[in-house]
Parts: structure tokens; sequence; C-alpha cells
């Protein structure tokens, strides 16, 4: 990785302030909200880096993370922040960005695991759609 | 007709690069009432004001107009440049054309029609000043410290020295403060004790300083110079006099509760000295939790104690005295930890605070100084340090940095390294700030030399798991996921100001801040002054600082005292409110709004036809005035004027400018 | 004491156990819930993002309907829903703008008038656990129960105020109410990996293998539980976490609360 003028995108970073309502230049990298992520071994991009790239106005690096999958708006980090930032809606927005766009779904229902047609509730079908396709 | 002289400053290109000066001189020339109008590249400068004073004489000028910078800054170099001249101090006005005008405009010919309106209206004004007179008023030459901290300890003995009377008065039953409940301190690891009690006893000896522990301010009266100040001295039920600090009321006493010296860690009787060293080391009884207090029985204290010093009808007494001057010393509460469960303090023995492991350090805390964990009375081999806990936290603590726990953890880890040997420190920090004289090279030594790992993240949360404690966190710097199985978690809590600062603020008439930290008169400036004459602030009440910087604050602040009472009497501030009672309706508007208590009501007797009727009206004094002009405003016969900004003055100002 | 009443999806198909024993308690407990009428999907989740309001309007509608029934609070079972609805309430309640462009598309004006509220909050505020204590016919005694939170019912900190967030005790209060034993453990409120047992299995069930220790280590039998979706994830991965820890005894069965008072009040 490596901060290039080029890479940098301050239209984007704006889109994603603008659809987030957050403003990530108030996150002082603190990493607690990484910390306490229960799924953040799993995760590419920590949550604290999430912020710290979109500081960096790296934009396009965090629209091929895994994280912004991986994210399930637990909400544990936000409710901990010390600079009252909402990471999952920083997240949300960026998933927006490639889920409005033609092709951009995650999840398609033929997709779906066995056991999850089986016995999956409506509430967990019902939110995972709406957080991985348009 | 007055002689009015107006003199233009330049400010080098601050003013005339956006003032063209000449036009503003040329139009002064046709203002009613001026007779002389110069200019000069630095007014305040010596030649400067050698032109003023020369042309004063020259002309005759009884009126002098200044086109300047704000009055803030030169005020008063160009009064007593007029004064120098033979003119009243107060005939002078300074019209801004700095600040107010040419640093904020860019064009230049907006610039100039705005200095030229300013002029006009300092004219208009000038032309009523009328000469004002400063009263004099007597001081009382001694001086109250509230709070027996080390910054109250030190502002008394430097009062004390310079030799002034100064009465002490402290809440607990002993002064010493927080400083008392330390071990070491940073940067040099000397014994805290070992500096703080040779001056805990200086105070106690001085023959100067009045001790009057077990007290609090109740109300306080007056102004700078002579302050009235009741103190309620809360019934200590033990007689200072007779008792001989013998401690078998201590020994026998029944009733057990925790101890606030040792932070809960472990109980005191009710009838309590807070520590060893304590100043006076005599007890007091907490009537809260005495059983004769509370259950009307027992009497134990009074049965044992040799010198029949005990006294269960002692009353609070409430104790009036006057004073010139007054030090605010209140200090700082920890921050209580009830938001941050993450951390299952409370929940786990072996969360501790920083201010509980500094007195597991202590060779007089409750573990001897040896470093065991509450739990199982083992030494703890790896311990966690988390940083920032309720600081730098706008969500659900305090926004500020406590400043103080950088520090101090840093000497936590050094200390844990000798006392344990084959421990482990883990710091878990967010920024590590060490701006302070060998600061930087203590916490090196902490990492370098005692092994401490310091790890640039935010602790998430801590899972009570066994008989250990499971920290989970990140690395920031590498993006490392870390879950740390330790045997103690010391949390650095913030610092707050006390729950009742903002009470005690009110009774002082000095203002508070967002977080109750008491407000300096300027942040740079005037950094021990309040914006109330006469009452300065010492240490941590001001706002997080270290011992350093509150020692050097407690004695700036009794240099301040002793310039008070080093003059023959005090000058007051002219620009004083002024009731005209034929005027005056006796509605008492003006009292409501004065921030300052120095409106009362008057009786005066009038003649209305035959009798003599009395009638009320307000009075001002004129010692308490500010001269905010807070009543002018609200006085809606128009009865109040400020001296120096007569209503009259404003009027012509405003007319001068509309034209 | 009268409610709306909101069951959402899930409540009618995978969970009605935890419909109908909440209907049969509340009446035990002489409480009336009355279903709203043509309710909608609260949409599972609150939307995150500024740039949407369509999603607002189910729950929006179902308050509605509540204050039109004449009731003041309406009672949610869901954790899912209750989250929903507890946030567009407050959001209605606190943010002009959001409101005036929500009601520009309904028939009538939402001020925020309705309060949403947990059955559990029924259960502890309006019932009151110590009057539950006296009315259990059937203590459970000696029933080692795990509550787990989750994170709809508490989380954010900001807009849920059902609990304290890190250490809740609501459900700990509840299950002793039952003269049951509420087992302690520190991952009571560790997300159980939600949505993602849809489309990333195999980071739900590691979320999951991390609570099921935890509880069972300390001693739990059985997890009680408020939000469908938790269930179904402490569930669906036990046998595959049991087949590799080879401890047959890690089996813990899930209950929704309900379950638990409806056999306590032996209904």
């Amino acid at each position: 990785m490596k901060v290039i003028t080029e890479k940098i995108n301050y239209n984007l970073l704006r889109e994603v302030e603008e659809v987030s309502g957050q403003k990530v230049s108030a996150c002082f990298q603190c990493g607690k909200c990484s910390g306490g992520c229960p799924v953040v071994w799993s995760m590419d991009v920590l949550p604290h880096q999430v912020l710290r790239y979109a500081q960096l106005g790296l934009v396009d690096e965090l629209l091929h993370s895994k994280t912004l999958w991986i994210c399930a708006s637990c909400q544990t980090c936000d409710s901990r922040c010390p600079r009252n930032v909402d990471i999952p809606k920083v997240i949300e927005a960026l998933r927006l960005i490639i889920l409005r766009n033609k092709g951009g779904n995650y999840l398609h229902p033929n997709d779906l695991p066995a056991r999850v047609r089986e016995n999956a509730p409506q509430q967990g079908l019902v939110s995972a759609f709406r957080k991985y396709a348009k | 007709m007055k002689r009015i002289g107006v003199f233009i400053c330049w400010c080098g290109s601050n003013i005339a690069a956006t003032v063209d000066i000449d036009r503003v001189i040329a139009a002064a020339q046709k203002m009613s009432g001026v007779v002389y109008a110069d200019q000069n590249k630095y007014t305040c400068s010596e030649i400067g004001q050698a032109m003023i004073k020369d042309a004063i004489k020259e002309y005759r000028l009884d009126r002098v107009v200044i086109g300047s910078c704000s009055p803030r800054m030169h005020e008063n170099t160009f009064r007593k440049t007029v004064e120098s001249a033979g003119l009243n101090p107060y005939y002078l006005e300074i019209a801004n054309i700095r600040e107010q005008c040419s640093w904020v405009h860019k064009d230049k010919e907006a610039g100039t029609a705005k200095a030229i309106s300013l002029i006009r209206t300092a004219v208009a004004k000038a032309a009523m000043n009328e000469a004002l007179f400063a009263a004099e008023m007597p001081i009382t030459r001694r001086a109250l410290v509230i709070g027996g901290g080390i910054a109250g300890i030190q502002a008394a003995l430097d009062i004390a020295d310079t030799g002034f009377e100064v009465d002490l008065v402290e809440r607990e039953p002993s002064i010493g403060g927080r400083m008392a409940q330390l071990d070491k301190t940073f940067p040099t690891l000397d014994c805290s004790a070992c500096i703080l009690t040779p001056k805990m006893v200086d105070v106690a000896q001085h023959e100067k300083i009045k001790l009057i522990t077990y007290a609090e301010v109740d109300k306080v009266e007056g102004y700078l110079g002579n302050f009235t100040v009741t103190i309620r001295s809360k019934a200590r039920s033990v007689d200072l006099q007779k008792c001989i600090g013998c401690g078998e009321c201590i020994a026998k006493c029944p009733s057990k509760v925790a101890s606030e010296f040792e932070e809960g860690l472990v109980q005191r009787r009710a009838i309590y000295t807070p520590f060893p060293q304590a100043v006076p080391n005599k007890p007091a009884i907490d009537r809260a939790h005495c059983r004769f207090f509370t259950a009307g029985k027992c009497k134990v204290c009074q049965k044992v104690c040799p010198a029949d010093a005990i006294d269960y009808e002692m009353a609070d007494r409430l104790l009036t005295n006057q004073y010139g001057a007054i030090v605010v010393a209140t200090g700082f509460d920890t921050h209580k930890l009830n938001n941050y469960g993450e951390y299952a303090y409370g929940k786990h023995p072996d969360v501790l605070t920083s201010l509980e492991f500094e007195r597991l350090l202590n060779a007089s805390g409750p573990t001897g100084g040896k470093i065991l964990r509450p739990s199982d009375g083992k030494e703890p081999k790896t311990v966690a340090f988390i940083q920032c806990v309720g600081s730098r936290d706008k969500a659900k603590g305090n926004p500020y940095c406590a400043k103080i726990c950088c520090m101090y953890t840093a000497k936590h880890a050094i200390l844990l390294s000798e006392k344990v040997p084959g421990s482990k420190a883990f710091v878990f920090y967010i920024d590590v700030r060490t701006a302070g004289k060998d600061y930087e090279e203590f916490y090196t030594r902490a990492y370098e030399e005692c092994g401490a790992s310091y790890i640039k993240g935010n602790v998430s949360k801590v899972f009570p798991d066994g008989d250990k404690l499971l920290v989970r966190s990140v690395d920031v710097l590498s993006g490392a996921l870390v879950e740390l199985s330790v045997d103690m978690v010391v949390l650095a809590a913030s610092v707050d100001a006390r729950a009742d600062a903002k009470e005690l603020a009110q009774k002082l008439a000095v203002t508070v801040n967002a977080h109750k930290f008491f407000t300096e008169a300027h942040p740079k400036l005037r950094p021990v002054d309040t914006q109330t004459a006469g009452i300065f602030l010492a240490g941590m009440c001001q706002g997080p600082k270290d011992i350093p910087e509150t020692v050097a604050q407690a004695s700036a602040a009794a240099v301040k005292v002793a310039a008070i009472f080093s003059k023959q009497s005090l000058l007051g501030n002219p620009t004083v409110a002024e009731v005209e009672p034929k005027l005056c309706s006796g509605d008492l508007s003006c009292m409501a709004v004065c921030p300052y208590g120095a409106i009362s009501e008057q009786v005066v007797e009038e003649r209305r036809g035959r009798e003599m009727v009395p009638r009320k009206i307000a009075q001002v004094n004129a010692a308490l005035c500010q001269g905010c002009g807070a009543c002018t405003v609200a006085c809606r016969p128009g009865a109040i004027n400020l001296k120096g900004f007569t209503n009259q003055q404003i009027l012509a100002e405003v007319d001068a400018i509309c034209l | 004491m009268r409610y709306s009443y909101y069951p959402g999806c899930t409540l009618k198909t995978r969970a009605k156990a935890y419909e109908d024993t909440a209907l049969s308690t509340a009446k035990a407990l002489g409480l009336s819930l009355t279903e709203i009428k043509e309710w909608q999907c609260c949409g599972a989740l609150y939307p995150l993002n500024t740039d949407e309001i369509f999603s607002f309007f189910s729950p929006v509608r179902a308050l509605l309907q509540t204050r039109a029934a004449g009731e003041d609070k309406l009672v949610t079972l869901c954790a899912g829903c209750y989250n929903v609805f507890k946030r567009t309430n407050k959001a209605v309640r606190e943010d002009g703008e959001l409101r005036r462009k929500i009601n520009a598309y309904l028939e009538e004006d939402y001020m925020g008038e309705v309060d949403v509220v947990h059955y559990l909050e029924v259960l502890k505020n309006d019932v009151g656990f110590g009057s539950i204590a006296e009315k259990v016919k059937k203590r459970l005694t000696g029933r080692k129960l795990a509550p787990y939170y989750g994170c709809l019912l508490l989380k954010p900190r900001a807009e849920m105020d059902l609990d304290d967030v890190e250490n809740p005790t609501i459900f700990e209060n509840f299950l002793n109410a039952l003269g049951a034993t509420a087992v302690s453990y520190p991952y009571k409120t560790e997300c159980c990996g939600s949505y993602l047992s849809m489309a990333n299995e195999e980071i739900a069930s590691a979320a999951v293998g991390r609570i099921l220790n935890s509880a069972y280590k300390n001693g739990a039998e059985a997890f009680v539980v408020a939000c469908p979706l938790c269930k179904y994830n402490l569930e669906e991965y036990q046998s595959e976490l049991l087949a590799a820890s080879k401890d047959p005894q890690l089996k813990l069965p899930v209950f929704y609360f309900t379950e638990l008072l409806a056999e306590a009040l032996a209904l």
C-alpha cells in the first residue's frame, strides 16, 4: 500500500461522509473499535483502518475490502467510540456505493446455505438482503 | 468649547496598509472641537508619546483622541502619557482602528471611511469626557487559602513567608490532599511523603499560618482588600486542645467504613485520622458512621480517651473573618467509572484505578507497599495499564486530556519492574504525552530499561477469565489484534473538577468552565487570576496539571496576594456606576442584573408637601462595582450612568457614527 | 394494562413459540396485548444511511396504528423489531427535518407520541419482577441459565436505553424472579454474528463458538434470548462445534425468555 496523489479521492470521501452522516476526521485512531469488534479477526481492513484509509482519501482501497461484507452492524464499536464516530454507518455508506452500481450485489438467493433455507428466521434473511443486495 | 487633539497611529503597516492616514487626518481636522491632528508610525513608542505631550502643551489641548490598536493594548500607556502632560487620564479616548478596522478589511477605501467614522465617534465622546478619580480603599492584610493540598500548602507558606497572615481552610481532618496519597513522584521518583510532610509540618508550625481543618467556606462577601468570609468549622467531636493524639480511641472504635484515603481498599474506623503523618495528627468522628451517632449507644472512644477530649455535644461553629485576598486551591476528584462497564471495574477485584494501585505501592498502604492482587493476595506478574479512561472521550467521559496519566503510568511501570522481579507491564495508550522537563527521558526509561511494553491501542474490553483477565485491543501501529491474559488491570481514570466546584464558584462570584474547572482571567497572561479582583487560583481546581505546575502556580498566586498586601491602600476603578437619586424609581431591576452584588437598596427621606416620606432607591457600592454596565441597560428611567460611559456619551457616539 | 402489539414476520413463523408464550403469559399476568392491524415487515434493520427514508414508513405506520387504536405503548418481542421501532421513534421525536420528510409521504402526521417498549420492559416496569416472583407457580430452582443479550436490545448506547450496554442486568433480574440461577459470563453481550450466518457462516460460527464456550465454562445449562436470529445462530452452529470439541456436554438449548416465564407460571 502506498499513498500517492493519484489514489487520493476526496470526492468519494465526501460522498461517504454525506451518505453516512459521519465525520471521519473526528477519529484519532485509538483502535478501541477494532479491539472490541467481535468479527475483527476475519477482516482484511480493521475498523480503525477503515477510518484511517478514509481520512487519507483512499476510498477505492476500501471498496475492495472484505471488511465491508463482514461488519455485522452490531454497533459495539460506536457504543464505545470516544469520538462519537459511528463506524457501521461509514461501512454502510461504502457498501451502498457498491450496491447501488449495476451488478454490485454481494448475495444472491441461490447462494444461501441449505440450512438457511430450511431454518433461518425471516429476520435474518431480510437483514442479509438489505445489507448485501439492492 | 473643548480643544481636542487627534493622533492617528500607523502601527507600521498594520493600520497604514488598509487606512489612508492622510485622509483620516484631513477629515479629523474638520471635526467639531478638533484643534490639532497628527500622525505617527508607532504612537506607543517614546517618540510617539513625546509628540502627544508636546502637542498638549503647544496647542493647549484638553481632550485627546488616539486612533490606534485596541484599548486593551495601550490604554494604560496613553493614560499615563496624558497624565504626565497634566491632564486627567480619563480625558483620553481611544478609537480602535486596528482590530476593529484595518485588520478586518481588505479594501482601503472602505477601511479609510470606517476609520474616519470611528475617529468621529471617539471625538464626539471625548468632548464629553469628565475628569474621574479613583477612590482609595483600605486593605485587610490577611489571606484565606481554601484547600490544604500541595497547592494550598505552598500558597499559604509563600504568603506567610512574606510576613502576612494566612488562614488555611481544609475540608478533611488533615491537610495533605492528593499528594499525601501518592507513593513516588515523577520524574525523579522521590517519595511523595518525604517532600510533602516537611511542608505540612511547616504549615503547622508557621506563626503566620492559622490552620482550620475539618472546615468549609460557607459564605463570601465583600471585595478585593475587604472580603468577609464565613467558615463552617464542622463538629469534629474531638477537642483539639485536649487531644494528645495517642490513638487509643481509634484502636478501640468498633465501627468500620471504607477508607477514603486508601481509596476504599481497606476500612478505617468511624473515629479516625486519615493517615499516619496527618496534620493535625488528631482524630475526628465521622458521625454518619459512628455507632453512638447512628444507634445512640457506644461511647467507647470517650471511655478510653485519657485526655477527656471526646465531645459528642460539639456543634458546627461559624467563624466570620476578614480577608484581603483569597487563594482557591480545592483540587480535583478522580473520574467515576460508571460509564466504563467494558473494563469490569467493580466487577473484578483485580481491576484497579491508578490511585488504588498507588496505594498498593505505598509503604503505609494496605499491603505495606507490596504489589498484591486484591483477589488472592498474590503478586501479579503481568499488569495491563489502560490509559485515557474517561479522558479524551467526548462520548461518555471528559473531552479533555487529564495530563498526568501518561507520566504516572510510566512511573507505575517502572515501580512494578522494581517491586516485582520478572514482571511485565503492558501500557495501552492512544498518545504518550511527555511535555515537561525530564519527562521524555523518564518515559524512555520505562520502556527501554524497565521492560514496559507500550501498545498503541485503546483497550476495548476486559474479560474476566478465571483468575486471569483477558484484555482485548489492537496494536494500531502494526494492525495486529491483541488478546493478552494478565493478572491485573490498572485504569488511568481521568480527573474531574470537584463535584461542588460550581457551588464554591457561586459563593466566590468567580466562573467555571464547561467542566467546572475555575476559569482564569486570561489563559496566557493572567493564569492565576480570576475575573474577580483579589481571588486567585492554584492547582488542579483550575485545570489538570502535575505537581511542579501546581507548586509554581501556587507560588505565583502567593506573589499576587503579597503584591496586593504590599500596597498602602488600593485604588478603586473610577469607571463605576452612579445612581441619580432623583430619577431612580426604586424598582431595583439593576440589583437583579448586577453580577457583583454591588447594588443595594437604600431608603432616602424625601419631602413631599410638608411631610418627609421614605422612598427606596438603588445605591452602588463603588468598591464592588466592576463597571460592566449591565445596570445601566436594565434601568428603565435611565437613572444609572456608568462614569466614563454615560448614556449621553454613548448617544453622542451613536449620533456621530450615524452621520 | 393495555398495549398495542407488533409481532413482526418471524414471530408468525419460525418464532411461533416466542409469540405463543408471550401472549399466554401476558394473559396470565392480566396484560392486554392487541395486535395492530395491517402491519408490514419493519425492515429488520434500522437504516444506517442518511439518504433513504422509505424504510421508515413501515415502522411509522405501525406507530400511527397504535395511536389510532388509542394506545400509547407499542410492545415488541423480536429484538430486531424492537431496535428498529425504538430508534425510528427516537429519530422522529428528535430530528425535525426527518420527521417533516416522513410525514410528507403519510396521510397523517406522526410526532412520536407513542412509546416503544419491549415485553421484557413491560414485565419489569409495569408488572414488576417482584410481582412476577409472587405469581410463579413452579419455581425454576436449580436451573443454571445464561442470559444472552446480543446486540439489538442494547445498542447503540445512545439510542436504546433498555439497560447498561456493557453490564446489563434486566435478564438476570428476570431469571432470579423465576427462581432460576443467572450464570455470569463475560460474553453475554458479544455479537453472535447476526445476519452473517446468511452469507458468511464460518464467521458467525466462530462468534457463536466463543459465546458458547464462555457460557459453558461458567456453568450454564441453557441460553435465554429475546431475538429469533440470536436463537438461530446459537442453535445452528452448536452441533458442528460440538463435533469439533469432543465434549458432549456442550449442548446448550436456547430458550426465549417467554418460554421460561410460561413454564414458571405453569401455563
